[in-house]
């Protein structure tokens, strides 16, 4: 089966059911599946065709989900990149994935400009709310692109186990890889996934996490498989509005990152019980602290509390069953429904329980390798128990007790997990770099009771130069993700180096963690 | 409006969020959420910046886009509650 067909099956089954809801306007299955199918029409017109790359620069919107799909039926792939990159990042993945066509926004058209102009790839660039004149490459308004009237499906001959999907993650030399899905990939998560949240089309599910984020991304996958209606915000910054949407559209699913639990609790006027009808919350990328786990409880004492845990190379990979919440509140719990997971030593031989390895994942649900990066894909996938496949090494160190519940420990490599999105210290320090006057830098992770892990940028000035934080800061806002912003600055007059003259990261990470009472990362 | 409230509010969105980048350019009328000036954790930084320099309480239902997204809207806003407040005063003491 391909993804496409979630939407236009629930289409065919339920065509004046509501699938999206997005700033104030309703959209039914068959509202939503024709949208796409125009748009695929007019990618297909501009010569997109099976395999070639479509870039979606958006924000949550309507215009997104219909683009993704639009794309899929196209016989395309998509890559939804996240609206916070800034233009130096998104013409690296331009000039990775080399898309055929870029979607984005108008407030988004001067960093798509950057990166458009200097991908020749690109031959159409369809804009969202588009006000001003054209200015990019093959420039189309959103609106005028779905004009036409075809509906009927595109002959692409694309089958499931094509490519439907990049999703770029930060990767530990500094640039970020694309990891590579088919559509059996998709299919095999977003089917394991819902079979143990219990999907059905009677659900309602509010996600404000990006759709550049895999969980943010299968929010609206998994909903439209079911048949179900997703609630989609821009963010978390109000929760106030974002929780009376919940009450409103009577939310049944509500998923969750550390971040956003610890900015929920924050609030002071949360009456327990006000969300009867919220049928689940789900936590993920990070586990919370028992004491949030308990104040959820509270707060939503009707509402089951599922702890996960997964990366975007096979989205997820463990779920805790909520009866077990309160026995084992920092275990991420066993394997998703049809997959295996167990824990191996460096030379690959399996651990038994109470001893720490890497975590290996099995399933239909692994990636194909990174995008172009055959190295980095031979250094995670590794050949499994049959000669036809691949499973994946994840690099996250684990535990499993008796019973066979896993437990993160942390990671072999330095990537930081900072508001539930890896961060990649390399990234963050060739940014510092980038800054005149810095001779050393070095970025660690902090532990924070908002983000779970804050980013720390450690410089070294060069000889007579003064930096101020401010400076810093404004230089990193100016090329990262908000998620990857250190939010402190130290300045040092020399790193520790090896005796080869390289920064010893692993050293200033725990001496980081040391000044705060922290003994080890727990990610 | 009171002026001394609005620069000290634009002085800590431009210190905090902006890191002094474009602080005479400001917009004080521009959405800081979409201009990418502010994200959910800035916003609670800003409540915690709100009470603590007006000593005002600002209510979760007070969190909203119409209140916060602006420095305009955040000095009317702000304005707003010094005024209830003080009359709360008056009418105490008599």
């Amino acid at each position: 089966m391909r993804v496409e067909r979630f939407l236009a099956d629930s289409a065919i089954r339920y065509p004046d059911r509501v699938a999206l809801v997005v700033g104030g306007r309703r959209f039914t299955y068959a509202n939503l599946d024709a949208a796409a199918s125009r748009l695929a029409r007019a990618l297909s017109c501009r010569g997109i065709d099976r395999g070639d790359r479509v870039v979606l620069f958006l924000e949550n919107s309507a215009e997104a989900v219909v683009g993704l799909f639009a794309t899929l039926k196209a016989g395309a792939v998509f890559s939804m990149v996240n609206p916070t990159t800034k233009a130096d990042k998104l013409t690296y993945i331009v000039n990775n994935c080399r898309p055929k066509a870029v979607l984005t926004q108008e407030r988004l058209r001067s960093v798509a400009q950057v990166a458009i102009d200097q991908a020749p790839s690109v031959l159409t660039s369809i804009v969202v709310d588009s006000t001003g004149e054209s200015t990019l490459r093959g420039e189309v308004s959103f609106e005028n692109a779905s004009q036409n009237q075809h509906t009927d499906p595109i002959a692409h001959a694309g089958i499931d186990i094509d490519l439907a999907m990049i999703i770029y993650t930060s990767g530990s030399t500094g640039f970020p890889k694309g990891v590579m899905m088919t559509h059996h990939n998709i299919v095999a998560a977003a089917t394991s996934i819902t079979t143990y949240l219990e999907n059905t089309r009677d659900d309602v599910i509010l996600s404000v996490l990006p759709l550049s984020f895999d969980y943010g991304l299968y929010q609206v996958l998994m909903g439209f498989m079911v048949g179900g209606t997703v609630v989609l915000e821009k963010s978390f910054a109000f929760p106030y509005l974002v929780l009376q949407n919940l009450r409103d559209e009577r939310v049944t699913g509500f998923p969750l990152v550390p971040t956003m639990a610890a900015l929920l609790l924050q609030m002071k006027d949360l009456a327990p019980g006000s969300f009867p009808h919220l049928r689940y919350l789900t936590n993920t990328a990070a586990a919370l602290p028992p004491a949030h786990i308990q104040r959820l409880q509270e707060l939503f004492p009707t509402t089951r509390i599922y702890s996960m845990y997964g990366l975007t190379e096979c989205k997820r990979c463990t779920y805790l069953p909520p009866e077990q919440l309160n026995s084992r509140p920092s275990s991420v719990g066993r394997a998703i429904p049809n997959t295996e997971v167990y824990i191996v030593d460096d030379r690959g031989d399996r651990l038994g329980a109470g001893v720490v390895g890497e975590l290996v994942v099995r399933g239909a649900h692994v990636m194909k390798g990174y995008w172009e990066d055959q190295l980095a894909t031979d250094r995670v996938l590794r050949p499994g128990r049959y000669p036809w496949e691949k499973v994946l090494h994840t690099g996250d160190l684990f535990r499993m007790d008796e019973e066979g519940c896993f437990y993160f420990v942390g990671r072999k490599d330095d990537i930081i997990k900072s508001r539930g999105e890896k961060v990649s210290p390399k990234e963050v320090e060739n940014v510092l770099y980038a800054l005149p006057g810095v001779r050393e830098a070095a970025a660690v992770g902090v532990p924070d009771p908002i983000l779970g892990t804050a980013i720390k940028a450690i410089i070294a000035p060069a000889e007579g130069v003064s930096l101020t934080e401010r400076e810093v800061l404004g230089h990193c806002k100016r090329y990262l993700e908000d998620f990857m912003m250190p939010k402190i600055v130290e300045f040092r007059q020399e790193l520790p180096k090896t005796a080869t003259g390289k920064i010893r990261r692993s050293q200033l990470q725990e001496e980081a963690l040391r000044s705060t009472g922290y003994e080890s990362s727990n990610g | 409006m009171d002026l001394e409230i609005k620069e000290r509010i634009r002085g800590f969105i431009t210190s905090n969020f902006l890191y002094g980048q474009g602080g005479t350019s400001l917009d004080e009328n521009a959405s800081l959420l979409a201009a990418g000036a502010i994200d959910s954790t800035g916003v609670l930084e800003l409540v915690t910046f709100l009470e603590s320099t007006f000593n005002i309480r600002v209510e979760d239902a007070d969190i909203v886009p119409d209140n916060l997204d602006s420095v305009n809207r955040i000095a009317t806003y702000v304005g707003r509650k010094l005024s209830v407040l003080s009359k709360a005063v008056v009418f105490d003491a008599r």
